[in-house]
């Protein structure tokens, strides 16, 4: 056990685990933040995805020595059902998600496409997302997505979804 | 089953209100498709019917959803059957999941049922409540009934423009009677049904905050991982614990078990403060494993059993026509062929979970389950509790494909917090969830075919070879006959095919391998050898097998227009540059037709699937959009099946463990993919499994027509 300094979205933690202990497990158990999901343990699947200093990474398989001191994003930090990043945005205007477990990891990948490169074709979104497994088989609809987030990235305000059914959770 | 008073206060909390409140529930008797609408007065609020509308007077509506929520859309498409009959608009509702308690019938996801098997009680539900309100409203303002309407959650009166909002009636309306037979809307006035509505969790889904069941926390909770024996049916012969109590964080190891519908194995489980911890300390146990009986199993000595079997004369299915035997022996072209399909894993996005609090008398479960009335009553029968002495949270679920309904994972928590005496969240690893099973079982097709001297198909057997789902996990006794569960996609109904001689048949081969539903089911390998085979018939009767599908379909003009509908919208009768090709399949599972058209193309890499065109007619429609996304997820979940690893074991162990050698479809590979719906006012079918059974004969097809060659076992090579 060592002390490990992390700044997660912005905030500074200070926390007391295993130096080997990959930072998805530190995200989720110490942290607290649980739209990092698990998937595959094995950086196979990029449910896990997260940035390092705005590159997106597995954090199933990064250890957090290996992370301390520099600036984690997660799903948390990208938008809010009140203040949507337009990735996010895109995502409900194209319905993507089913069960939605692989999302937030597709959209991580998908907000660091679109820093590299604005306006991407579909070769460039197959070849940067297929590390993102969905088995619910949404990937057309990511596609489509992208390209929408692409479009409207430049008037990039925050949006709030419109208002539906409220959810117990 | 009776529910508690935990449920009654849950209810009163949720309508925030100790005034006036309007509550409507509804049964379905057994052997009935009616649906018996109850009022429930506030005294016994969730003591005898569970309410599918609670309206208080302080306006706030809230509809319950009684199916769990896996990627299918139940929290849009059950909450707007209520919502259209009931006039609100759903930004005016809150919806919350049933849990399993109360009469409110079968709560599992499964079937494709969702829609179809809630079409009418929840819209009837919907509109008794409306007519009460709209009664209420009458009477207050001593009017004809004829002269009110409801709207977005206010009844009006029509001359004068007076209007009350639902919030107002409450009170008036609860102490009227329930309407026996409600009116229903007429669908040309649905606001809601038939309209692209955008689902309410997809917000909660984009930014990470919808609660699957991995993510529940439950205060002083311990992580549990457990340690596997790699041929399933392990006995712990002996087990070391000395290196893995020594990984700071772990608490405990123990023996532990997991119980199967069809046996109860033997396993090891290490509890600590931490998910990780846990694992670290798995690694490093000593485990020795008794021999087990089944170490030989191998994926070669089941097919061979199969195989084995296909050589003797099966039980007949039910509906079977004319008498194939002579018509096959009197027909001048003789077409034989054999399909096989592998063992499939279901591989969830969300590994199983399950977090469980065992309070001695009474224990609290948050798992990601298909169907909380079915974890309720397994789980009570494990622990010798009565079934109000479990309480189950249904979580959104994270995928699920039939594996989320087997309940293994939640007995395994479960036992460990009833040893522990402390909150416990078990994870399987995603090494757990791929090689322990349950698996869509494999499937062997012997399909014989007899054609005429003028070419036309005379007589047509299935014989099908498979372990029985409902043998093995529902205890179901088969007495040698055929397993009735085990003709989807296939039976009479589904396949209408007009061929004067036609037998179904059936063989049992047994395995303990664990199996269950997944994804369509038998349908999902039945169809595979079916549809394939219907276009060898088509070559060796000199016809195109699109022709000889409407020939063979044409009293059944559902089927039909779907036909002509997918040639038309793919452009199927167009000719194609050389080196490309299409295929064409249908099938009709969970009352709803589909097919598909695949493009394929020779390119320097091998074959490409360059387009999918898919027609699905599913009746009256609740959501366009979700009817095409579930439909694009059917494409890609069968395709994974048909052209990724299939399922293998050596030694009574399964050979995969991850997605690094148990590969699934991703968006580089992903084709073009186009979902027309067939418009018409038929009854509601299913959605979420229909589309995918044609997907594997559709490609099998493009392949022939491309290459030449007949695929008849997974995975299809795309060379």
């Amino acid at each position: 056990m060592a002390q490990t300094k992390l700044t997660v979205n912005g905030k500074a933690y200070t926390i007391d685990v295993d130096p080997e202990m990959p930072l998805l497990w530190a995200i989720r158990d110490v942290v607290g933040l649980k739209g990092t999901k698990f998937g595959c343990g094995m950086a196979q699947c990029g449910a896990c995805t997260v940035h390092l200093n705005g590159s997106p990474i597995r954090s199933c398989s990064t250890p957090v020595s290996v992370v301390k001191g520099q600036k984690i994003t997660t799903i948390e930090g990208i938008g809010t059902p009140d203040h949507l990043h337009v990735v996010q945005q895109a995502w409900i205007d194209e319905q993507v998600t089913q069960c939605g477990y692989c999302q937030s990891g597709q959209i991580m990948s998908a907000v660091a496409l679109l820093k590299e490169k604005p306006k991407p074709t579909d070769e460039d979104i197959d070849l940067y997302m297929q590390g993102n497994i969905c088995r619910c088989g949404t990937y057309q609809r990511v596609r489509k997505a992208i390209h929408r987030a692409a479009d409207s990235i430049q008037e990039a305000k925050p949006a709030a979804a419109k208002k539906t059914a409220s959810l117990d959770r | 089953m009776k529910t508690s008073n935990i449920n009654r206060r849950n209810f009163l909390k949720t309508s925030g209100s100790a005034g006036a409140l309007l509550a409507l529930g509804f049964s379905i008797p057994a052997q009935s498709e009616d649906v018996v609408l109850h009022k429930i007065p506030q005294t016994t609020l969730g003591l005898e019917f569970s309410p599918y509308i609670l309206i208080d007077d302080t306006g706030k509506i809230t509809l319950l959803n009684p199916r769990p929520d896996m990627g299918q859309g139940t929290y849009q498409s059950l909450p707007a059957l209520i919502a259209e009959e009931l006039e609100v608009s759903l930004d005016q509702i809150h919806i919350s999941q049933t849990n399993g308690q109360g009469k409110y019938g079968s709560q599992l996801s499964g079937g494709s049922s969702s829609v179809r098997t809630r079409w009418m009680p929840l819209r009837k539900a919907g509109a008794a409540v409306k007519e009460m309100l709209v009664q209420a409203a009458a009477n207050k303002w001593q009017v004809p009934v004829s002269e009110c309407y409801a709207q977005e959650a206010k009844v009006y009166h029509k001359p004068s423009g007076k209007s009350f909002t639902y919030a107002e009636l409450v009170g008036d309306a609860s102490q009227l009677p329930v309407p026996k037979d409600p009116k229903l809307k007429d669908p040309k006035d649905f606001k809601l049904l038939g309209k692209n509505i955008p689902k309410p969790d997809v917000p909660l889904k984009v930014t990470g905050q919808a609660q699957f069941g991995i993510d529940v926390e439950v205060p002083g909770m311990l992580y549990a991982s457990i340690e596997r024996c790699p041929a399933i049916h392990g006995k712990v012969a002996s087990f070391d614990t000395t290196a893995t109590m020594k990984v700071p964080g772990v608490k405990k190891v123990l023996k532990a078990e997991r119980a199967m519908p069809h046996t109860t194995v033997e396993t090891v489980a290490v509890l600590a403060t931490n998910y990780w911890a846990a694992v670290q300390g798995r690694k490093k146990l000593k485990v020795k494993w008794a021999p087990v009986n089944e170490a030989a199993l191998s994926t070669e000595k089941f097919s061979a059993q199969m195989h084995e079997l296909a050589k003797k004369d099966g039980s007949d299915f039910a509906g079977n026509t004319g008498d194939f035997a002579k018509a096959y022996g009197e027909a001048s072209k003789k077409v034989q062929a054999t399909y096989e399909t592998p063992f499939a894993a279901h591989a969830a996005m969300e590994p199983v979970n399950a977090t469980a609090w065992f309070k001695g008398d009474s224990v609290e479960i948050w798992a990601p389950v298909q169907g909380p009335d079915g974890a309720i009553g397994e789980v009570a029968q494990y622990l010798g509790l009565k079934p109000e002495q479990v309480k189950v949270n249904v979580t959104f679920l994270g995928g699920a494909f039939g594996r989320k309904a087997y309940l293994d994972f939640v007995k395994e928590a479960v036992f460990l917090s009833k040893q522990v005496n402390a909150p416990v969240k078990l994870i399987w690893t995603r090494e757990d969830d791929m090689s322990q099973g349950p698996y869509r079982p494999a499937m062997l097709s012997v399909l014989e075919g007899g054609i005429d001297e003028k070419g036309n198909v005379t007589a047509f057997h299935h014989k099908i070879i498979s372990e029985s789902i409902q043998k093995q996990v529902f205890k179901a006794d088969l007495k040698g006959k055929a397993d009735g569960w085990a003709e989807e996609g296939i039976g009479p109904k589904d396949s209408p095919l007009q061929i004067p001689n036609i037998r179904r048949s059936y063989h049992n081969a047994s395995t303990d391998l664990p199996i269950l539903w997944w994804r369509s089911v038998y349908a999902s390998t039945n169809v595979f050898g079916h549809e394939s085979f219907v276009d060898e018939l088509a070559h060796a009767a000199g016809k195109d097998p699109l022709d000889l599908r409407l020939e063979l379909l044409k009293d059944s003009p559902r089927f039909v227009k779907v036909l002509e509908t997918a040639a038309e919208k793919s452009g199927y009768r167009e000719k194609l540059p050389a080196g490309k090709a299409r295929g064409i399949a249908i099938a009709r599972s969970f009352s709803t037709i589909c097919a598909h058209v695949f493009t394929v193309a020779k390119t320097t890499d091998g074959v490409k699937i360059e387009k999918v065109v898919s027609v699905i007619d599913c009746g009256m429609t609740v959501n366009p959009d979700n009817i095409k996304a579930q439909t694009e997820s059917n494409i890609i979940y069968g395709l994974t099946a048909a052209i990724k690893s299939p399922i293998t074991f050596a030694n009574g162990a399964v050979e995969q463990t991850n997605f690094h050698n148990y590969p699934v479809l991703r968006i580089n590979e992903t084709p073009v993919m186009e979902v027309h719906i067939i418009d018409n006012q038929e009854a509601p079918g299913g959605v979420g499994e229909p589309g995918l059974p044609p997907i594997a004969p559709a490609l099998a097809n493009a392949l022939f027509n491309l290459t030449g060659i007949r695929q008849r076992k997974y995975p299809l090579e795309l060379v």
